[in-house]
């Protein structure tokens, strides 16, 4: 086989067109990440937010299940096992009435979840209607509202909190009703800043134009966009409703005995601890900062994940 | 300014005017009288006793009153404590509680504004790491617990330091790092953050192309322009703080206006409860006032007199 001449010859079928793979360059490999996606994925990296995360995980489930592994019942008192030190029986030690601080502890834990998330998520639907309604309407209706806003937030909240507890008395659903009487307004001023920036994004306009009504437009429109500041918010608002909720019981105005809070349980180890008692408050004590400690890093977490611009 | 402080003057009277209303229609919500549990049988024992509270006048009457107590400072007398009135616990206990809470303020100003400086200038060293460590257990441990950790660990297992009252210096020690750590933590994360952003600015590159020594950097361009953001918080952050030596007097046993609050509180002292509340109010309010008006001469760069509509 000698080739006559020394060109080159190119076979015809390299000229071919590639044909079809020629529409798989436009596609897109990797699966394509949701705004959500994108954020947990950014949260995961975050150890501190995840052991935060995972902490408030087994605490819920303690919580709920942690009582059930003890013999002993919250409010069943046993006067000769008074103030015991932590022993096999008595995993946390006993109290002043020989209850169980283990079991108490647990209960603790109920009343702080439950009051920090339904504070969080009364002050998220009034928040999202008064600063929605404000923001999206401007004009007059804003200026008005947000004059009412600025006013409220000149008062001393926990003061009011306190006038209010002396006034309906202490029990679990006024320390609820006396904490989101004030704590709305941060997030109702977070919902209309975000309503006030989105509202004159073009998608605005254009579902505008389609005839969409008002409600339709702050449900479909605004509300989605404003998400990840508002749950920020309400992660960083659950530590402080749980200090506030055992700031309360620390001062007598809180959960009555028999039933147990962690502030009541602090309050309560205050007498003893010159007697050396120190699992009264050591137990209580340890709970309460871990828990807000966890909703504080998961809640910085959630705001370097889901506010990137914000990073610095 | 003239205008804006005009304004602001007149919100805070507005607020002041809505707490005290609101004190006041709270307080009289409540059922029943403040001597029911008493033992007075006689009539008119009773019927003097209201007269002297003037309970046995018409509501709109008291509130009438009530508001003319409060412009002229005269909060009238105890009920659950014979021989005192408001103005007087107000006289002892104050000064108590506001040499607890400046003392508290200056000291979380200092260390907090300095650990975040250093954890700025070592941004990711191992300095910056252990400050907000700090600043995140601050935020995160409550006041009162903190304050009891202190009287268990130092007061009694160590026996460093008195467990209680407020007589020396000595004595100062525990309830001001109990109630200071908190603020401490949230000055701290704040200079970092504002810190960190003015370090990238143009003028501290011109700073720096002067040939500035270093702690004249620091200090005087950069540390002026990042503690903006500590002044705004500063109204807020007293109003926490003043709430907090509530606890903090009650657990150190410190004979300020706090006792006395929880004191009321505890034994229902209506007159006490009101007129702290709007005492303290007022009070704070005034301080947020003021706050907001010293940012504005600080920063020049904000327009206090903003036209009307716009927040």
């Amino acid at each position: 086989m000698v080739q006559k001449d020394k060109s080159v010859t190119i076979p015809d079928e390299w000229f071919k067109p590639k044909g079809k793979n020629s529409d798989k360059i436009e596609t897109v490999v990797r699966p394509s990440l949701s705004y959500w996606k994108d954020a947990w994925r950014r949260l995961r990296k975050n150890k501190l937010a995840i052991s935060g995360l995972i902490f408030l995980i087994i605490l819920t489930l303690f919580a709920i299940f942690g009582p059930i592994f003890s013999p002993h019942t919250v409010t069943q008192t046993n006067l000769p096992n008074q103030n015991q030190a932590p022993s096999a029986e008595h995993w946390f030690g006993t109290d002043e009435m020989g209850r169980d601080v283990f079991t108490r502890t647990w209960y603790g834990a109920r009343i702080s979840l439950f009051v920090g998330v339904m504070a969080a998520l009364i002050d998220f639907f009034i928040g999202i209607i008064y600063g929605g309604i404000s923001g999206y309407k401007g004009g007059r209706t804003d200026t008005l509202m947000m004059r009412i806003i600025e006013i409220l937030y000149g008062l001393p909240h926990l003061l009011v909190v306190i006038l209010l507890m002396v006034v309906m008395g202490p029990s679990l659903t006024t320390i609820i009703i006396a904490l989101t009487i004030t704590g709305w307004v941060g997030m109702a001023r977070i919902v209309r800043g975000q309503v006030l920036q989105i509202k004159n994004y073009e998608f605005v306009t254009a579902s505008k134009s389609f005839g969409a009504k008002t409600p339709r437009i702050i449900r479909k429109n605004l509300l989605p966009n404003t998400m990840g500041p508002i749950i920020v918010q309400m992660t960083l608002t659950v530590p402080s409703a749980i200090f506030a909720e055992a700031f309360l019981s620390f001062l007598g105005l809180g959960i009555q005995a028999p039933f147990a809070s962690w502030g009541v349980m602090a309050n309560d180890a205050l007498p003893v601890i010159l007697s050396g008692h120190w699992w009264r408050l050591f137990f209580p004590a340890i709970f309460i900062s871990m828990t807000m400690f966890a909703f504080n890093v998961l809640g910085d977490g959630m705001q370097d994940a889901l506010d990137p611009k914000l990073r610095g | 300014m003239a205008v804006y402080i005009v304004k602001r003057f007149f919100m805070m009277i507005a607020t002041i005017l809505i707490i005290a209303t609101l004190t006041f229609f709270l307080m009289h919500s409540i059922p029943g009288s403040p001597f029911d549990e008493e033992r007075t049988t006689n009539p008119t024992i009773q019927a003097n006793l209201e007269k002297y509270y003037k309970l046995d006048q018409p509501v709109a009457v008291q509130y009438v009153y009530y508001l003319k107590s409060i412009v002229t400072f005269d909060f009238g007398p105890s009920i659950k404590k014979p021989n005192e009135t408001v103005n007087s616990l107000l006289a002892r206990g104050f000064p108590i509680s506001f040499e607890l809470g400046m003392i508290t303020i200056l000291v979380a100003v200092i260390s907090g504004v300095t650990l975040g400086t250093f954890a700025a200038l070592r941004h990711n060293g191992f300095i910056d790491y252990m400050a907000m460590t700090f600043a995140v257990v601050g935020i995160s441990v409550p006041n009162f617990v903190l304050a009891t950790l202190l009287i268990q660990q130092v007061a009694v297992t160590w026996q460093l330091l008195p467990p209680a009252t407020w007589s020396s210096p000595l004595h100062m020690i525990l309830p001001t790092l109990a109630l200071a750590t908190g603020p401490t933590a949230i000055i701290a994360r704040l200079t970092r953050a504002s810190m960190l952003e003015v370090l990238t600015q143009d003028y501290m590159k011109m700073a720096r192309a002067k040939g500035l020594t270093p702690f004249r950097i620091v200090v005087r361009h950069a540390l002026r322009n990042a503690l903006m953001p500590v002044v705004t918080i500063m109204g807020t952050m007293l109003a926490g703080i003043l709430t907090g030596t509530f606890v903090i007097e009650k657990i150190f046993a410190i004979p300020g206006m706090g006792k006395y609050f929880v004191e009321s509180i505890n034994n229902r002292d209506y007159p006490v409860i009101m007129g702290s509340t709007v005492f303290y109010s007022a009070f704070l309010v005034f301080m947020l006032f003021l706050v907001d008006i010293v940012y504005g001469f600080l920063d020049p760069r904000i327009k206090l007199h903003r036209k009307d509509g716009d927040v």
